[in-house]
């Protein structure tokens, strides 16, 4: 061991003077190196982004306004989509439901609505299980037991019962017409809280690995909070998982609102989803009127596939040591 | 304020006495490795009972740690040396027995009234690689316990500070927005040395803070901790198993065996005349260049589980002078004539000299 003084850095490079900006940074991830090499990620993204605009944007693109009664004519009703030679008018480009709403601009606003109960019901979930994951990994012990036993329980029902039984209750005790204004709130409350187990799990389970690390011990050491640990030093950290279920369980959630609304304990008809959209048409689909049916189901079916690719592409990403089969 | 009132609180506890800046009292740590609770019942002879094991990590430590010395922990894997490191800071709390720091017991005190001491006390972590919070820049980094302890400090107060730890451990301040994967080994250790400077402690705890690094690095490291020790007064409770490091560093020395405390001594005394069979074992198995050097000792069989302790000496085991005694009775600590202590039957009888 020598005694000349090195308490001199080992060097400082001009170079390495200047901080990467955030916009650096990403641009030298493995995310975008990745996604710049997958196609499927590529399209997928595209498409999506194509869907958010669609909703966003629904009473910019919609030539109609589905929720205006006046703008509905009863005589339009069940009109072919426009590329039918017979009967087809150039007016309605995807055809008219059996209302006679413009099929175009109901699916536009399904869309949007799908996709905002989606989202919110998966906001909901993960502030739920990110809170309960988060205190069960780090307090462990009896609090750990007792936090997860209860998601074992929530677990054992199956959403699709718990949805089924609160909204049919909901809908006997309190009328149709107060349920058809609360529909929106009622799906999203519902379908948050019975999928909050997925979250809770998977982030106690990065929890566990992360408050092992010393970077906690550090905090700990440093007199930080319980909370503060739990919320700047562990969560940043577990955050990838989070990311990866979170883009599936958004189209989970999608599609349990698509299957409540099909069951009719969705949306009203007066607000459409894509469910009930589908729902709608069925009743038809034998008499030939298949698209009011199978057009929004194409829609749903794209949406909910693009967003499990990129799910899968995040997982692939986020978690290298996982097998690729 | 905080350092004001532990300072006077200190020289009141100095005339009563307690002049050491910490004191470590008794220190037990047992693990529960049982499982939860169905895991531990078994079915045996007729009857389900309720059976536990424990890892006894540490048996029955008492220590001083002097106010400016710089107190080396040694001894092999899993020996407890980072069980006391880390319970001396409270991250884990002892099974029985007290910690003190200036004459105050703290081992029983909750989050908020041991905020005061964590000012004075820092730790610096063996694994720079595992230290630091991999979301978060440098800059924030050292800011947080800066901005906690300060709180009433404002922003360029806190990035003056920020700035002025960097500095002094080498680290361009520049660098703060950086994130930790960006920096070497090195770098990285000299950043959890600035972290533990960032608050202006009198007492750090470095647990093994060099073993991780590259042999041309820990020197650097080395030297930073010596001339951060001269320039802030610290006062260091250095854990190690090098030997080499020991020597250069420490002013007293610690050797640990299984949980229990064998020898305690001036480094100097300790190296010149180690008094515990471990302690000569031990010193022997360092390389030398010299070719008159004393032949090396050769413990037999293998260090027992901790499960299980053996009854008396926990060394008895392995060591050429045991007795009867040995296998019976656990030895204190007593003093020897150079200056420091030594728990064996054998020295204590004058079996070995």
């Amino acid at each position: 061991m020598t005694d000349s003084n090195q308490t001199t850095p080992e060097s400082f490079t001009p170079e390495a003077d200047k901080a990467p900006t955030l916009w650096e940074r990403f641009r030298d991830s493995h995310i975008w190196h990745s996604f710049k090499r997958d196609r499927i990620a590529q399209l997928s993204l595209t498409v999506f982004m194509g869907y958010v605009i669609m909703a966003l944007f629904a009473p910019m693109i919609a030539p109609f306004d589905p929720y205006d009664p006046t703008q509905i004519d009863i005589m339009n009703s069940e009109l072919p989509p426009s590329w039918d030679e017979d009967y087809g008018d150039p007016q309605f480009w995807l055809g008219t439901d059996a209302q006679g709403r413009d099929l175009w601009s109901t699916i536009l606003y399904g869309t949007r609505i799908s996709l905002t109960i989606g989202v919110c019901a998966v906001l909901l979930q993960a502030t739920i299980g990110i809170i309960i994951g988060l205190i069960a990994g780090y307090r462990g012990g009896r609090v750990d037991s007792i936090l997860m036993r209860c998601a074992d329980v929530q677990l054992s029902f199956s959403t699709m019962m718990v949805a089924i039984v609160v909204l049919a209750v909901f809908q006997a005790s309190f009328g149709t017409e107060l349920y058809q204004d609360l529909a929106m709130l009622m799906l999203v409350l519902v379908i948050g809280i019975a999928e909050w187990p997925q979250y809770a799990r998977t982030i106690r389970a990065s929890v566990l690995a992360e408050k092992k690390k010393e970077y906690v011990d550090a905090a700990r050491v440093m007199g930080l909070g319980q909370i503060r640990i739990m919320f700047r030093h562990i969560l940043p950290n577990t955050l990838s998982p989070i990311l990866v279920i979170s883009t599936v369980q958004v189209a989970n959630a999608i599609i349990s609102e698509a299957s409540l609304s099909f069951l009719g304990l969705g949306m009203p008809v007066s607000q459409p989803s894509l469910g009930s959209l589908i729902s709608s048409g069925f009743e038809y689909i034998f008499s030939g009127t298949w698209w009011i049916t199978v057009i929004p189901g194409v829609v749903l079916v794209c949406l909910v596939l693009v967003m499990n690719l990129m799910g899968d592409w995040l997982r692939d990403v986020l978690n290298p040591k996982l097998y690729k089969g | 304020m905080n350092a004001h009132t532990l300072t006077e609180a200190a020289s009141v506890a100095d005339e009563t006495g307690t002049d050491s800046l910490v004191q470590i009292r008794g220190l037990y740590k047992q693990f529960n490795i049982s499982g939860d609770f169905l895991d531990q019942l078994k079915f045996k002879g007729g009857k389900i009972v309720r059976e536990q094991s424990f890892v006894h990590a540490i048996n029955g430590v008492n220590l001083d740690i002097q106010q400016g010395e710089a107190l080396c922990v040694v001894g092999e894997s899993g020996c407890g040396k980072s069980t006391v490191a880390r319970t001396v800071m409270g991250l884990i709390t002892p099974t029985a027995g007290s910690i003190s720091y200036r004459g105050k017991r703290i081992d029983d005190l909750d989050d908020k009234q041991l905020l005061p001491y964590r000012k004075k006390m820092q730790m610096i972590f063996q694994n720079p690689y595992a230290s630091l919070n991999p979301r978060m820049t440098i800059a924030q980094t050292l800011e947080e316990p800066v901005r906690l302890h300060n709180p009433g400090w404002n922003a360029q107060q806190v990035r003056d500070k920020v700035h002025e730890v960097m500095f002094s451990v080498g680290i361009d301040p520049s660098w703060g927005e950086r994130f930790a994967h960006e920096f070497s080994g090195g770098q990285r250790q000299r950043i959890s040395i600035a972290r533990a400077l960032a608050v202006d402690p009198e007492f750090i705890v470095a647990d093994e803070p060099i073993s991780a690094l590259d042999v041309s690095i820990q020197a650097q490291v080395l030297n930073l901790l010596m001339d951060a020790q001269e320039k802030r007064n610290l006062t260091y409770l250095f854990i190690t198993h090098d030997l080499s490091v020991v020597e250069h560093f420490g002013t007293r020395v610690a050797v640990m065996y299984l949980g229990s405390l064998c020898e305690l001594a001036p480094t100097k005394a300790l190296f010149d005349r180690p008094r515990h069979p471990y302690t000569q074992a031990l010193l022997s198995a360092i390389p030398r260049l010299e070719d008159d050097r004393p032949p090396h000792i050769k413990l037999q069989g293998e260090v027992p589980t901790p499960v299980n302790l053996p009854s008396g000496c926990v060394f008895h085991g392995r060591c050429p002078y045991a007795n009867e005694r040995c296998k019976r009775e656990i030895p204190r600590l007593i003093a020897t004539d150079d200056g420091g202590q030594v728990a064996c039957h054998a020295v204590e009888e004058g079996r070995i000299n």
